[in-house]
């Protein structure tokens, strides 16, 4: 019936209340929920109510067998007072992101633009080897194979032969080397999809800006990059930095790949980690909600913080 | 404002070049030639590698390049996929079941729901957009305790499902196609169609679909990459549902005479992926120059 009068005779937003007139609005765009359902109803299943059940459950020492008591805060008090490679963890987690996450960033923007400045044939080449390592599956195992802790790695055997060693170094054993050696290959594959974002965005960017620039004093290509590119490119900025930072603290995988599980003294030992460990193998699911709450809490935290510098950039 | 690349752009047509000094090109050339190399070569040290005879591989000191190149590496690493237990076409059928149907559902479903956020003015389209550019800040680790227990619920686990429905709501495939639907499929033709009394369903299929290929070839790109690379599923333990990624890295898993056989693994888990880029990469870019976050 409702349906009927808008047909006929347009209802004029004034005369309705902003209730009456969404719910006008609703059924009038009936089709367009239909179309998000499929996508939002499997979004919410296994994004949105995971991140709440998590919290919830945090409060728990739910099991996957017994029902789950409820226990308030007691995994929390554990986690930061009785669980000292926790807290080791959580320290490195910390370091791996504030060093990945801002390097890759920088690292996928000062390379597109270079590429940028390249002819499009040289330019499509270049943009490939930079971006192979990020998504060749498991090729970063390669490294294992460079520094490879016998005399026939490659690195053991140069610096061998220059003379710097004597005996090949356990590259992967030793706790000195390892956290760097981690940071390197994380690095090595993290030029990825923040990395396209910023190739496309300089591609887009007006080029008579440049001329005008040009006309206004700039000088030179650093004062392009600050003053016009950077600027025009805010959006890409943005969306990159957050791409960054969630895969900050991803790389979990990976170090489990290169140096095993647990890692030796737990030099690399992440959140990640302890999660996988609490969740995936001793089944203690609230004690691992707790944790997953808490790297939930940290990515979204890094987030926010870096969103907000980002926006006040030019203003 | 991003824009969609216009025709000169595309084809970077640069008359004049405006603040550039020889010394900065130079500065450039040095910088992405030092990091080039350095990103290439562990690359081409798996290609070296897996091309090596044995008695190349165990010489010292090492050398970097292959001087004898041989194609053992690969015909024992099909040989020892052939002797495992499982048949290595279930391995394949498993991959290519996994990434079709993964790919196929998660194109469909984020493009759909794209078109409705991009270009249906419903109430709650702020609301919709908003949460899935809050979920692009954290990523699956923190959903996988819950997600465990869910599938497990659902008696998905240790089914091909497991790992296809999750890939089918992707939220950066929703957030890439959304925004390149934006920009790229113009109201006044969606008016028109509307006008005539064509529905929404026929209106994205026909009209705005066709419009945003290169967001569609985008997204079953990294849909596709996602969903090869991913090898071992902790939501998966038969081993009969493993895929190819998983076969051909558990069987080279140690041993010194198959060190050979483990670089040809790792290069033909890689190669797929780069190809498949390489096929693409114009389309992924083009896509890739609507993303910005505007605010």
């Amino acid at each position: 019936m409702e349906q009927k009068t808008i047909s006929e005779q347009p209802v004029l937003r004034r005369d309705k209340s902003k209730l009456q007139w969404t719910w006008i609005e609703m059924k009038k765009h009936k089709v367009a929920y239909l179309m998000i359902a499929p996508f939002f109803l499997l979004f919410f299943t296994f994004t949105v109510v995971p991140v709440l059940l998590s919290v919830v459950l945090s409060f728990t020492t739910f099991n996957m067998l017994e029902f789950p008591d409820f226990i308030w805060f007691d995994n929390y008090i554990r986690l930061f007072l009785d669980d000292d490679i926790f807290l080791l963890s959580i320290k490195n987690t910390f370091i791996f992101a504030c060093i990945t996450g801002p390097v890759s960033y920088l690292l996928s923007l000062f390379i597109a633009w270079f590429i940028n400045e390249l002819k499009p044939k040289l330019r499509a080449f270049v943009t490939l080897i930079f971006y192979a390592p990020s998504i060749a599956g498991n090729v970063y195992l390669i490294w294992t194979l460079l520094f490879s802790g016998d005399q026939y790695g490659l690195v053991n055997s140069w610096l061998m032969q220059l003379g710097f060693i004597n005996s090949p170094i356990l590259w992967f054993q030793d706790t000195d080397y390892i956290f760097p050696l981690v940071i390197v290959v994380a690095l090595w594959t993290s030029l990825g999809t923040s990395f396209l974002t910023f190739i496309a965005g300089f591609q887009v960017v007006d080029k008579s800006l440049y001329e005008a620039g040009a006309v206004d004093g700039i000088k030179h290509r650093f004062q392009e990059l600050w003053y016009i590119t950077l600027p025009t490119m805010k959006p890409q900025l943005m969306l990159g930095a957050i791409l960054a930072i969630t895969n900050s603290f991803g790389f979990g995988a990976v170090i489990t790949a290169l140096v095993g599980f647990p890692s030796p003294d737990y030099c690399v030992h992440t959140i990640m980690h302890h999660l996988q460990d609490y969740g995936g193998s001793r089944f203690e699911m609230g004690y691992a909600s707790a944790i997953a709450t808490i790297l939930f809490m940290m990515m979204v935290g890094a987030n926010a913080l870096v969103t907000k510098m980002l926006r006040k950039v030019g203003t | 404002m991003a824009k969609t690349l216009t025709r000169a752009q595309k084809k970077g047509d640069k008359p004049k070049r405006l603040n550039r000094s020889a010394g900065g090109d130079a500065g450039i050339f040095f910088f992405l030639a030092l990091f080039g190399v350095i990103m290439i070569f562990p690359m081409v040290y798996a290609i070296s590698q897996s091309l090596k005879p044995l008695d190349e591989l165990w010489r010292f000191p090492p050398r970097v390049f292959v001087e004898n190149p041989t194609a053992k590496n690969y015909t024992d690493l099909f040989r020892m996929l052939g002797d495992a237990w499982v048949p290595f076409s279930r391995y394949i059928f498993n991959t290519v079941f996994i990434s079709v149907i993964g790919t196929a559902g998660n194109v469909l479903f984020s493009s759909l729901a794209a078109y409705a956020l991009a270009k249906i003015a419903f109430p709650g389209r702020k609301f919709f957009f908003k949460i899935v550019v809050y979920s692009l800040m954290f990523n699956s680790t923190v959903t996988g305790i819950t997600n465990f227990i869910t599938m497990s619920i659902f008696g998905m686990i240790d089914t091909y499902w497991a790992i296809i429905v999750p890939a089918w709501c992707t939220t950066y495939g929703l957030y890439l196609m959304k925004q390149f639907m934006e920009t790229s499929v113009s109201d006044p033709v969606l008016e028109s169609a509307r006008l005539e009394g064509a529905s929404e369903m026929k209106i994205f299929w026909k009209i705005a679909m066709p419009m945003v290929k290169p967001a569609w070839v985008t997204l079953i790109i990294f849909a596709f990459n996602g969903l090869w690379n991913s090898g071992s599923s902790t939501y998966i333990y038969s081993e009969e549902l493993k895929t190819f990624n998983y076969a051909i890295s558990q069987v080279v898993s140690a041993g010194i005479a198959r060190a050979g056989a483990s670089a040809a693994s790792t290069v033909v888990t890689m190669i797929v992926p780069i190809i498949v880029f390489i096929i693409t990469q114009s389309n992924v870019i083009e896509t890739m120059s609507t993303s910005g976050m505007k605010d």
